[in-house]
């Protein structure tokens, strides 16, 4: 996949350089950076770092996010995460079904980071010698080295620091894509998450208005592939590897056996579901790293949706379902108008309610009568 | 809150006409949870508890509404119920294999299944009146799913007012469905809550084990919608037997055929962890005519 995309950067960093190159001359093409100016990128050459801002950020488990500013009110600055990778068994639903997850941080997804387009990222990966393999980052908004996979494997008891540019606003997927079959494997075992890449003057509707949010959820879509016992129980094993093969052989019907939020079914309902009041605006980011799928507010709206994530598109507005592929980040922003309880679904409703993909919101706030009413209540027919 | 005028059954078995009064003698000098000899092959029955009659209050079972609004159903007080034999433990997975091997019960969902000696789980109203009625055969006995109002006598204080004590409101429907929804998931269980063996959870002031602990029970009372005016005086009742209740940390309707409760409603609410059963015995009508003669527990 990302052999491809390079394939596709080059391909058009070869037609803009010779659309550039027949106006303006082979001299200049030399200078400038043709593929980067096509995209509106803005890059240039390494700025002295020792110069630059730093800042610290530390992460929160997700639906959570780290604070930060909508609108940058300071200059592009050196953004400096740390995320340690964890091997660990988890309880995916409520039957007690176990998978031995690897992860970020040790929640799956991994968590959310926010930074501006312009800053650089610099992330310290570590891998702790109490796990077992290899893992490396692939950032789906960086450029090069496949993502930063390239650069990134380390083996347990290992650390690497990789930094990139964030020059492309938007929400965007980043995994661990340690190679050949491990790629997908370690993908669905919960090793993936999102960073969000704001522009700098903060979202905008499409005709230059600004838009904010009260609030911001992330929400991690993860599809699971669970082996089964002859008698149809799901299995459980000790390692990763112990269940490898079996997993694979689940994995090739492309068919999952769970399809949840942030890890687990029911993460994001009941006691955690998440919360938010009449007139409030929510942002919800939502990733999946592999496989589509189509968010719907049940009840609501998606007031202003980038499906595909990325914030120099317009977003579109007034929808009731979107769909984001698989691979892709998407984010969508909501005012809430009615109080209670809403549903926020994958609307394949098998996924939703058979194999989990369902959360909630908890609403606050005043009934509007205009916007619903129950003119009569259930009473007998006749 | 008034009672509404709903014909709420007391579970009193009428006595037969007939009086066999040297049966009687004989017959009353047995315990108090005496049974009939079983005849033939008959298998005995399970360990069961007598419940003494006792007043008690219980919240109406359906879906209220008063004066247009949702609203909690009324308290009903039972002075006189009848005297319980309900089943000490639920139905274990070791005897719902027995209703199996004989044919006569669906094996349980295996999503749910548990072995041996803990409380069968993934069986649905179905399911439980199948092994009812197979028992009653085995055992030549009477044996039934309790209703709501038995269950909660039974269940003393281990029984959860399910009352939201929130005052109805046509103009804003949403208050009750957050405390409706905020109850739930207090009431729901933190992770897995797999079946654990019979009596892992204790016994209530009775003696009957595991109530209200991660095995929600089949009751036979059907769902119904009460709709009162704003005095509590009642204008419409309507039954719905396809969904029946269940009873446990929070009381749920449920379609009879279901087996794994999953999401409630449309992606709301908090399902119960797992659907299993105990039963009641009825009496035979020559154990009713003791009951004058007989010790109080």
């Amino acid at each position: 996949m990302d052999g491809k995309e390079n394939i596709i950067v080059s391909r058009r960093t070869l037609l803009g350089a010779a659309a550039f190159a027949s106006v303006v001359g082979a001299a200049v093409l030399t200078a400038v950076p043709a593929v980067a100016e096509d995209a509106g990128v803005v890059t240039g050459p390494v700025p002295d770092m020792s110069h630059l801002p730093r800042k610290k950020v530390k992460l929160v488990d997700p639906p959570f996010v780290h604070e930060h500013e909508q609108i940058a009110t300071v200059g592009p600055q050196v953004v400096e995460f740390e995320l340690v990778i964890q091997e660990k068994e988890m309880v995916i639903d409520d039957y007690g079904t176990t998978v031995q997850a690897m992860t970020f941080n040790g929640t799956v997804p991994g968590p959310l980071m926010v930074v501006h387009e312009g800053d650089y990222v610099e992330l310290t990966l570590k891998n702790p010698d109490t796990n077992q393999m290899q893992h490396n980052i692939d950032f789906h908004s960086s450029t090069g080295a496949l993502g930063g996979g390239g650069l990134t494997l380390i083996n347990p008891g290992e650390q690497v620091v990789l930094r990139w540019k964030a020059t492309r606003p938007g929400v965007f997927v980043y995994h661990c894509a340690p190679g050949g079959p491990m790629i997908p494997w370690h993908v669905v075992s919960g090793m993936n998450g999102a960073i969000m890449v704001l522009p700098r003057e903060g979202l905008k509707d499409g005709y230059g208005k600004p838009l904010k949010y009260d609030r911001v959820y992330y929400v991690g879509e993860q599809d699971f592939y669970i082996p089964k016992d002859e008698e149809g129980n799901f299995k459980s094993y000790e390692s990763p590897g112990d269940g490898y093969d079996d997993m694979l052989k689940v994995m090739r019907t492309l068919t999952p056996t769970h399809e949840v939020f942030n890890g687990a079914v029911g993460a994001l309902t009941g006691d955690n579901a998440m919360k938010a009041a009449v007139g409030e605006t929510v942002l919800i980011v939502h990733s999946q790293a592999n496989r589509d799928t189509r968010p719907h507010i049940i009840g609501g709206h998606g007031d202003y949706v980038w499906a595909t994530g990325k914030f120099r598109n317009a977003p579109e507005v007034d929808l009731e379902t979107w769909h984001i592929p698989g691979g892709c980040a998407g984010a969508a922003l909501y005012t809430f108008l009615q109080p209670g309880i809403y549903a926020y679904v994958n609307h394949n409703l098998i996924e939703a309610v058979e194999l989990g993909a369902t959360a909630h919101f908890m609403v606050e706030g005043e009934w509007n009568d205009d916007l619903m009413t129950q003119v009569q209540a259930p009473t007998p027919i006749g | 809150m008034g009672h509404a005028a709903v014909a709420y059954r007391t579970g009193s078995i009428a006595l037969p006409a007939l009086l066999l009064a040297g049966l009687l003698t004989v017959i009353g000098l047995q315990t108090q949870t005496f049974q009939l000899p079983a005849f033939g092959s008959a298998m005995p029955g399970p360990q069961t508890v007598a419940i003494a009659p006792r007043p008690f209050d219980y919240r109406a079972t359906g879906e209220f509404i008063r004066a247009g609004a949702s609203a909690d159903g009324p308290l009903v007080h039972v002075e006189q119920p009848a005297p319980l034999e309900m089943m000490k433990y639920q139905v274990s997975a070791a005897d719902y294999a027995q209703c199996v091997a004989d044919g006569a019960c669906r094996k349980a969902d295996k999503r749910r299944r548990g072995e041996g000696d803990v409380p069968v789980t993934g069986v649905s109203y179905d399911d439980a009146t199948d092994y009812a009625a197979w028992l009653s055969a085995k055992t030549g006995q009477t044996w039934r799913l309790p209703t709501v109002e038995e269950w909660v006598f039974a269940a003393g204080s281990r029984a959860v007012d399910h009352a939201l004590g929130i005052e109805a409101n046509a103009a804003d429907p949403a208050k009750r469905w957050l405390v409706a929804y905020a109850r739930e998931a207090a009431l729901g269980s933190d992770g897995p809550a797999n079946p654990q063996p019979l009596g892992t959870f204790g016994v209530n002031e009775f003696g009957l084990a595991d109530l209200s602990a991660v095995v929600w029970e089949w009751t036979q009372t059907c769902a119904s919608r009460t709709t009162l005016d704003a005095a509590g005086t009642q204008i419409s009742h309507v039954e719905s037997c396809g969904v029946r209740y269940l009873e446990g940390r929070h009381r749920t309707p449920m379609s009879t055929f279901v087996r794994d409760a999953l999401g409630g409603g449309c992606s709301v609410g908090v399902p119960p962890d797992n659907l299993g059963f105990r039963l009641v015995r009825e009496p035979h009508w020559l154990e009713t005519l003791t009951r004058g003669w007989l010790p109080r527990a």
